[in-house]
């Protein structure tokens, strides 16, 4: 096996477009597991944690730009205000020296439709940023997921960073899972309220093939605020809206029964975690006035 | 985290106090500081410098006949020094702990996914496990048998009843898994009324899932081929001589030829008792004539070990209306898998207290132990007792709730006492404070809700996962109490091996200990340096590595190595003390009768006497092995099950308290509470540590700890879908040790270590119930069981 160590951005998207069969590997929190279990045996390592600049991230445009080797041990230690949603997400996964070790940009690569990452990043309408020697591309994260454990980068490209606009409204990231830390989600469910579009999104985990959105729900809640001028009013949210946007995030999905939990469950916690999370964010939306819209 | 509490309650006097290092005290292990530091040598960590590396290849299929295998693509890969399957076990095929019915390689049939079918040494270890996929095994595909019921032939969901069960033919040929048919062991129990009639009766049936004994540690050994023809094997084991025995056996070797030595062990609770990679490591080696080295990864361990017996069973209580137990009726069936391994015993274990510690008039137990083709099942902590708990506390919550009685009050009711006899018809004849432990429980303050504060994730169902900050949660408490057999039992020649010697060693008395018995973690090494010290007077006292050239010190399970490798060290220190009064008296001449061993020194308390060990000694070395064994039991009787089954019962009780999130059917344990009476406690902190460890066992037996199984398939051989507490489960305890001195064991101790992995599940599940209102009858209990879905 190869092991390329590349310092520099170029010299990583060049030793890609050499070696389309090499698998790029940063925290190495899924890769190693499946070399160490033998189900993953690539011709080459494509190590990134050496390139220069990776490991940092800015703002641009007024969106925060997440370096693909940016570990979640930093989102939840230095993003936790302008990425909230993506930082309670990150708080749920692993161990703290997964975490340490584990990135956003890597849950992206694998694209487990577990990952708890996706649901937070749906949510927030992130968009993900993909490179090659052939140039750099940018797609929201929604079209980012082809199929389970598929991705729409192509065979040279590698990705670059990941971009969220900090939020204008409350978010919320809910997780089931059957032990209290350190698990495979069973189903997850991201929220963000923009209130400054005057709109809502939602990500779904362990629910389907890929992680995906639930535009009914969205579409209903962002309607129902708007129409009842609850944006503006701030006033106490019906609890009928909140149960049916819990229906519909649950009618989002298309869950298996797997060794974590069954289809039925899934489609039941689905709608009590869509609904909590709903309650938390209204809340914290009423809470805080002082926030312009 | 309240500090743990000891009542000191008749425990012998004249034992060596705190700061001693001897009996009674929190004597520092000697192996803690490496193990804390990450600086201790596992098995796993062995090394030779011109070792080869050993694979295993196993069946994918739990049930087949293998018409051919082609080892010629895996010979020829380079880098591969030998390729082995069955026809190269030169001396017995076969092997088992009490049944010798399990192949080393297998023969035409595999019973079990994982079932070992051939064997490559390589340069390598990745080289090994390549070749070992290139071996070629024609098999021919067999519908597993997964039910124990069915595999027994026995009707499915028949009530408890009298008269044998009903049995219909298997219809299959291969439809017996062993030419003596799939019934390992049937236990009756026949005491009293065989024909009973009660105001109140319960009737329930319940269900316990495998669990894993989940060791940190995976199996691991290296095999040194020696120059006389023999082999050495360093090895993470229980019981190095049961080993020993069954790797002669299949290599046709003479015990002196087949020398064992402990390598570091990570855990075992019962996964080790059975053979794993030791024959197929030796076998490499000797084929090779290089030492091989075999390590397992997780995923293989999984394959690799028994696991705990999933059990059904089908209870029927009878009691009056004011809540005495008239009788109880039991049908309890251990699904054993594709071989014996200790089912044998485990069925006796189940069947003799499977009602729990309560006197019961009328007795009817029928308990089977069957072979399936889903893994093998043997020894885990708690041994055929965590599976009949479950049964047979719920039913005393069922009974409870049927009478309008308070179930602590239930229990205490009908508790066994000194002096009560149990279903095999023996008397207890040592403390069974069974209503104490559940009445001191029952004092001990329940924790305190945090209200009106800032949510801490931390304290809820889900934890940081963010599934509720309060909603849908419920609280519920209940209470367990169960016991448990120390030893091997049912007549069984349970004894230790101990050679302890006295010397000068620079200057300062020195003590040895050398005894085979395996230390695995649990601080049996600090506790044999303890006796040493209280018995020999000495500070200094090493512990010789555990192997082969002293006596069998029997097995490290059923909680027996500190009462009988204690009894033995005990009592060679007293052959050795003998010895150095003796001495002693020849010097001074005359009769003195209280010399005694303190300080490094002969001392007497009536007279001015002090003779240091030093020079009492000089450049002799006082040395006595002897092995030493506990009050013979004896075997039950086939038809009634009456005997003296059992040399002692250790008994605790669990108090759970937990928040479900009854919409989600998430758990969280707020709070464990154990009583335990320990007789007297040699290392306080150990006793501590065991009933902590225990009780997580437990908790994660009844919560998520479970190897899920379709069609004898496993569907979850990793620690990311075989799931064990982590702090965030497993919550603060409250610990009160009783120290009732059982007068016939060594100390007046009891055995610890399983117990509080008895009673910890079944505590745990009444306060899911409790919390819930629902009649839950399996565990591990899984969120679908709690909303419906």
């Amino acid at each position: 096996m190869d092991f390329l160590r590349p310092t520099t951005w170029a010299e990583a998207l060049e030793a890609r477009a050499a070696f389309p069969g090499a698998v790029a590997i940063a925290g190495g929190t899924d890769v190693m597991v499946g070399i160490n279990f033998g189900r993953l045996r690539p011709a080459s390592l494509l190590d990134l944690t050496r390139v220069a600049g990776l490991q940092e991230w800015g703002t641009e445009d007024g969106a925060v730009r997440l370096g693909a080797g940016v570990s979640y041990a930093r989102v939840i230690g230095e993003l936790g205000d302008r990425l909230p949603g993506l930082a309670m997400a990150a708080r749920t996964i692993g161990s703290p020296q997964i975490r340490n070790r584990g990135t956003v940009a890597g849950n992206l690569a694998t694209a487990s439709p577990a990952g708890d990452a996706h649901p937070a990043l749906l949510a927030a309408d992130a968009e993900v940023e993909v490179a090659s020697v052939r140039g750099t591309r940018r797609m929201p994260v929604r079209d980012f997921y082809t199929g389970v454990k598929r991705t729409a980068l192509a065979p040279d490209e590698l990705i670059a960073a990941v971009s969220v606009v900090p939020p204008s409204g409350p978010q919320q990231f809910s997780k089931i899972g059957t032990r209290n830390a350190m698990v495979v989600s069973v189903a997850a469910f991201g929220l963000a309220l923009h209130p400054d579009r005057r709109a809502v999104g939602t990500g779904i985990g362990s629910a389907a093939p890929t992680p995906r959105r639930a535009p009914a729900a969205e579409e209903f809640l962002a309607g129902e605020l708007t129409s009842a001028g609850l944006w503006e009013s701030r006033a106490e949210l019906p609890e009928a809206t909140a149960a049916r946007f819990g229906e519909l995030v649950a009618a989002a999905a298309a869950p298996i029964d797997d060794v974590r939990g069954t289809a039925r469950y899934r489609v039941h916690a689905l709608s009590v975690i869509a609904r909590r999370a709903l309650t938390w964010a209204w809340a914290d939306y009423r809470n805080d006035p002082a926030k312009e819209i | 985290m309240s500090a743990p509490t000891r009542v000191p309650a008749g425990a012998p006097e004249h034992l060596t106090g705190p700061g001693s290092g001897g009996v009674g005290d929190d004597a520092e292990r000697p192996d803690g500081v490496l193990k804390v530091r990450g600086e201790f040598a596992y098995g796993s960590d062995l090394w030779m410098a011109d070792m080869l590396w050993g694979a295993t290849l196993r069946s994918p299929h739990p049930y087949a006949r293998i018409r051919s295998v082609d080892t010629s693509a895996a010979l020829a890969t380079p880098g591969v020094r030998a390729v082995l399957t069955a026809d190269d076990v030169p001396g017995e095929k076969v092997y088992g702990l009490e049944l010798a019915d399990q192949p080393v390689l297998a023969l035409d049939v595999v019973r079990y996914q994982g079932e070992p079918v051939a064997l490559v040494a390589a340069d390598h270890p990745e080289t090994a496990r390549l070749a070992a996929t290139r071996i070629r095994v024609d098999y021919e595909v067999w519908e597993p048998v997964t039910d124990a019921r069915t595999a027994l032939g026995h009707r499915t969901g028949n009530q408890v009843h009298d008269s044998a069960p009903e049995v219909t033919e298997l219809s299959r040929e291969n439809a017996h898994l062993h030419p003596q048919g799939n019934l390992v062991r049937h236990l009756k129990i026949r005491k009293g009324d065989p024909a009973p009639a009660a105001d109140v009766v319960v009737v329930g049936e319940y269900e316990v899932g495998m669990q894993d004994q989940a060791f940190l540690g995976p199996e691991s050994g290296l095999a040194v081929p020696a120059e006389d023809g023999g082999v050495e094997l360093h090895v993470a084991t229980q019981w190095l001589h049961v080993d020993q025995r069954q790797i002669c056996s299949a290599l046709g070797l003479p015990p002196g030829q087949v020398r064992l030595t402990l390598a570091g062990v990570g855990g075992a609770f019962g996964g080790r008792e059975d053979l794993s990679m030791h024959v197929h490591a030796c076998l490499l080696a000797l084929r090779t004539g290089r030492p091989v080295k075999m390590s397992y990864n997780r995923e293989e361990s999984f394959f690799g070990h028994v696991h705990r017996h999933p059990a059904t069973m089908r209870y029927e209580h009878g009691a009056t209306r004011d809540g005495q137990l008239v009788y109880v009726k039991a049908e309890i069936y251990f699904d054993g898998g594709a071989y014996a391994s200790s089912t044998p015993a485990v069925v006796g274990n189940g069947g003799t207290m499977g009602i729990g510690p309560y006197v019961v008039p009328s007795v009817h137990v029928d308990c089977y132990g069957a072979y399936t083709n889903n893994p093998p099942c043997g020894a885990m902590r708690g041994f055929g007792s965590v599976q009949t708990a479950f049964g047979y506390e719920s039913q005393m919550d069922a009974l409870a709730a049927e009478l309008g009685m308070d179930p602590v009050e239930l229990r205490c009711r009908n508790a066994m006492e000194q002096g009560s006899t149990t279903p095999t018809g023996q008397v207890v004849d040592s403390p069974a404070p069974v209503a104490e432990l559940l009445r001191r429980l029952a004092a001990m303050p329940l924790p305190t809700r945090d209200d009106g504060g800032e949510v801490d994730l931390r304290d809820m169902p889900g934890g940081v996962s963010n599934t509720t900050h309060g909603e849908g949660v419920r609280r519920g408490v209940g209470y367990a109490v169960a016991y448990k057999n120390v030893g091997f039992s049912e007549g069984y020649d349970d004894y230790s091996t101990a050679r302890v010697r006295l010397e000068v060693v620079g200057g300062e008395p020195t003590a040895t200990v050398h005894t085979a018995a395996a230390e695995v973690g649990q601080g049996l090494v600090t506790v044999e340096q303890q006796i040493a010290r209280t018995e020999l007077g000495v500070e200094r006292v090493v512990v010789h590595p555990k192997d082969t050239t002293v006596g069998s010190a029997g097995s490290t399970s059923a909680s027996r190595q500190t009462y009988v490798t204690g009894g033995a060290v005990k009592a060679a220190c007293e052959a050795v003390r003998e010895q150095v009064l003796a001495r002693a008296q020849r010097l001074v001449g005359r009769t003195v009768p209280d010399l005694r061993l303190a300080g490094g020194a002969v001392v007497s308390d009536s007279e001015d006497i002090t003779v240091p060990l030093a020079d009492l000694l000089g450049d002799d070395v006082l040395e006595e092995t002897l092995e030493w064994r506990h009050r013979p039991t004896e075997a039950i009787d086939p038809e009634t099950g009456q005997g003296f089954a059992h040399v002692q019962y250790a008994f605790s009780a669990h108090r759970a308290v937990v928040d479900v999130d009854t919409e989600l059917g998430l758990v969280k344990v707020v709070e464990m509470a154990c009583t335990q009476d320990v007789g007297k406690a040699i290392n306080p902190q150990a006793v501590i540590g065991q009933i902590q460890g225990g009780t997580a066992q437990g908790l994660g037996l009844a919560v998520m700890e479970e190897i899920l199984i379709k069609d004898g398939t496993v569907r979850n051989p990793s620690f990311t879908d075989y799931l064990i507490p982590t702090i965030l489960d497993m919550p603060p305890m409250r610990i009160e040790v009783l120290e009732y001195a059982d007068p016939h064991a060594p100390y007046g101790l009891r055995g610890v270590g399983e117990a509080p992995n008895i009673s910890s599940g079944p505590a745990v599940l009444a306060a899911i119930r409790a919390a819930t209102g629902l009649p839950l009858a399996r565990v591990p209990v899984r969120p679908e069981h709690l909303t419906g879905t």
